[in-house]
């Protein structure tokens, strides 16, 4: 088991001839992804690393049972792509996609009110289950098979921490990265809430940094739900006030969403926080340890 | 992106929303010719900078005869505003606002923001107007008043009704300030704003509800749309380094310490800055080459990080995904060559081609510390800085 993706998830690839999508897509097809098909208006019929091109998502699920979708679509169109594959009732969508306006966003969450599909970004790596399925921009092979669920804001400060726990031989069940923007589908609490009910999963690493409360909050339900351990790291906590530091959630306004607030927090919820980002690992190491889970979770 | 309170005003103005009549000058000469058209007995000399806290600092004069709009125009034009968000070395005043007096009945405040939390736009308002709108939230919570506003209706006017009966508006200007407060959302909807503030707003003697400054903040995603906002941007108000980032796509934040830092990835880039400080040294920037980094990338992010004579070390730090660290080390041994290179330099590199990309840093003969982990690399550079 695992969370969101794995081994039958089948996948189209929204802006599939686009430079990026089509690196990645390679990318993906090598870790063994189902690719089933691609989308580009006005390429459909064509075909592309041998996945097949549609005009449309909704012909591109018709014609091939997919049910997850990862966009690569340019950011004045994204938010435009995320809805129509909304529309086509897929079961989840990815959204890679950097610098979509954030009121593009507030239209796209309004829109999925009620509907039954799982957003997860934009601006994000995307969702990996490793060795089963790899949907997004990160580095396949540095993920293992495990125990560990991962949950991010950030893309390079994951590989940092899948890598640590890697190396020091502790599998991942699936690592989810849920982006740097100020608007986002799925959150924190949602990909907790989806780690607490998989029985693969025997603790989760979570980080975060400066900007909103989103943290506070997973902490909070952490408290009142979690069952498995909770492993935190905030970045930016020398970051200075009103400045945007390079993601576009991540900026301390008024006062609000300071990595020392989010870190106070975390710790009064029970989530051990760790001091710098290169003992991320050790710090949820230690805690497997404390918690007798330290064998079960030595995968290699 | 932030835009000045006059160029502000003028948005307002084009959307229907009342604002007093001014107009910007930048020399003495126009200050007081803008005062002459004006007629008005009263006018007001505002500094403008992209900062709040003028009027504490001296930057806002009420004048009662052209000689006090010369007086105070060329007092404050060129004068260094030290105010609570300049920072200490403050900021020079380079443009004036000449706006009319109006006689003022009462303040209040106004101002739409995102609210993260439910993915609205959120409208406040507050009759503690002219005072900053953390102080309120934090001393008389109650005094603050929102609306949260569904996207696909915008702001309703029984919303901005009700704000406009919480704040205790007299109801003699309650269809002013609903039209104004309906007005202040289409502006930022429709210009991608991230923050709109009128702080204060005014009712006035004459009857009128007006806005007497206007704080703006435009999403920079959004900006690629909205070529008249991107016209109103003053570089004269932004960091030299920041805006030479900026045409190479490169993120930077300059910061007062020392160890330049070169990262991939923001979550990344934060948390190089939070261990440099956590092994006791001051990181001076924030810098996020991207995913596609290529050698011309990184030599850029290298001149910028040097251009900062604070700098007395450089850390770089990379975490190789998609992007190759021979790549990256081939970046850094290009840009130390056409650079030159005077203080220290570690190096981290981790991830795709690692090996590889160590091998070009040791052989290319130059003055590289290599680090084994971010821990490392932060230590060694703390050391070597000291």
């Amino acid at each position: 088991m695992s969370v969101f993706i794995n081994k039958d998830t089948k996948v189209i690839v929204q802006g599939i001839t686009g430079s990026t999508a089509l690196f990645h897509t390679k990318q993906m097809l090598e870790y063994g992804t189902k690719i089933v098909g691609g989308v580009t208006p006005k390429k459909g019929g064509t075909e592309v690393e041998g996945v097949p091109v549609f005009d449309t998502v909704k012909d591109a699920v018709d014609q091939t049972g997919a049910n997850a979708s990862v966009i690569y679509v340019p950011a004045p169109f994204a938010a435009d792509a995320i809805m129509e594959a909304v529309d086509a009732e897929m079961d989840l969508v990815i959204c890679i996609t950097e610098h979509i306006p954030v009121m593009d966003m507030l239209k796209v969450k309004r829109y999925m009110e009620g509907k039954k599909t799982r957003l997860v970004g934009p601006n994000c790596p995307g969702v990996i289950t490793p060795e089963e399925c790899k949907i997004g921009i990160m580095p396949g092979y540095i993920h293992k098979k495990g125990h560990i669920g991962v949950v991010s804001r950030s893309g390079t400060l994951t590989y940092e921490a899948v890598h640590q726990l890697s190396e020091a031989g502790f599998g991942q069940s699936t690592a989810v990265g849920i982006g740097g923007d100020p608007v986002n589908g799925t959150d924190f609490i949602d990909v907790l809430k989806a780690f607490n009910e998989d029985p693969e999963t025997e603790a989760v690493m979570m980080i975060g940094e400066i900007g909103g409360t989103a943290e506070e909050e997973a902490a909070e339900w952490v408290k009142a739900n979690m069952t498995k351990p909770v492993v935190g790291f905030i970045g930016g906590a020398t970051a200075p006030p009103g400045k945007r530091m390079g993601h576009a959630g991540a900026i301390i306004s008024g006062g609000k969403g300071t990595a020392a607030d989010k870190i106070k927090v975390m710790n009064a919820c029970g989530i051990e926080v760790a001091d710098t980002p290169s003992v991320m690992g050790e710090t949820l190491i230690g805690v497997l340890k404390e918690k007798g889970l330290h064998d079960k979770c030595k995968t290699h | 992106m932030n835009i000045h309170e006059y160029q502000g005003k003028e948005i307002l103005r084009k959307y229907g929303v009342a604002v007093p009549n001014g107009r910007v000058a930048y020399t003495v000469e126009e200050a007081v010719e803008a005062a002459k058209d004006l007629g008005t007995a009263v006018s007001v000399v505002k500094a403008q900078i992209h900062a709040g806290g003028r009027g504490k600092a001296g930057g806002v004069k009420v004048a009662k005869n052209l000689d006090e709009v010369r007086t105070y125009a060329d007092e404050i034009l060129g004068k260094t505003l030290v105010t609570h968000q300049t920072g200490p070395q403050g900021k020079e005043v380079k443009r004036l606002l000449i706006e009319e007096g109006c006689d003022i009945k009462q303040e209040y405040y106004v101002g739409l923001v995102l609210d993260r939390a439910t993915s609205r736009v959120t409208m406040m308002a507050s009759e503690e107007g002219g005072t900053e709108i953390e102080e309120v939230a934090e001393k008389t919570p109650e005094k603050i008043f929102k609306e949260v506003i569904d996207p696909v209706t915008g702001l309703l006017p029984y919303q901005a009704r009700r704000l406009a009966f919480n704040i205790n508006i007299p109801k003699e200007y309650l269809s002013k300030a609903v039209k104004f407060m309906l007005g202040l959302y289409q502006v930022f909807v429709e210009k991608d704003c991230s923050i709109a503030e009128i702080n204060p707003l005014v009712t006035t003697g004459d009857g009128n509800v007006l806005a007497l400054d206007a704080k703006f903040n435009f999403d920079d995603n959004a900006l690629f749309r909205q070529k008249d906002i991107q016209e109103f941007r003053d570089l004269d108000e932004e960091d030299e380094k920041e805006i030479e980032a900026s045409k190479y796509d490169l993120s930077y934040v300059a910061l007062d310490g020392n160890i330049g830092c070169m990262v991939n990835g923001a979550g990344l880039a934060m948390a190089t800055m939070d261990i440099i400080k956590h092994y006791g040294g001051e990181p001076a920037n924030f810098l996020d080459v991207g995913g596609g980094a290529t050698t011309e990338k990184v030599t850029e992010a290298f001149k910028i990080i040097l251009s900062d004579s604070n700098v007395k070390g450089i850390l770089v730090n990379i975490f190789g995904g998609i992007m190759k660290c021979d790549v990256i080390a081939e970046g850094v041994v290009q840009a130390t060559k056409q650079v030159g290179l005077e203080i220290p330099l570690v190096v981290r590199l981790e991830g795709t081609n690692v090996d590889l990309g160590k091998k070009i840093l040791a052989e290319s003969g130059l003055n590289i510390t290599a680090a084994e982990s971010m821990a490392d690399g932060a230590e060694k550079i703390v050391s070597l800085v000291k």
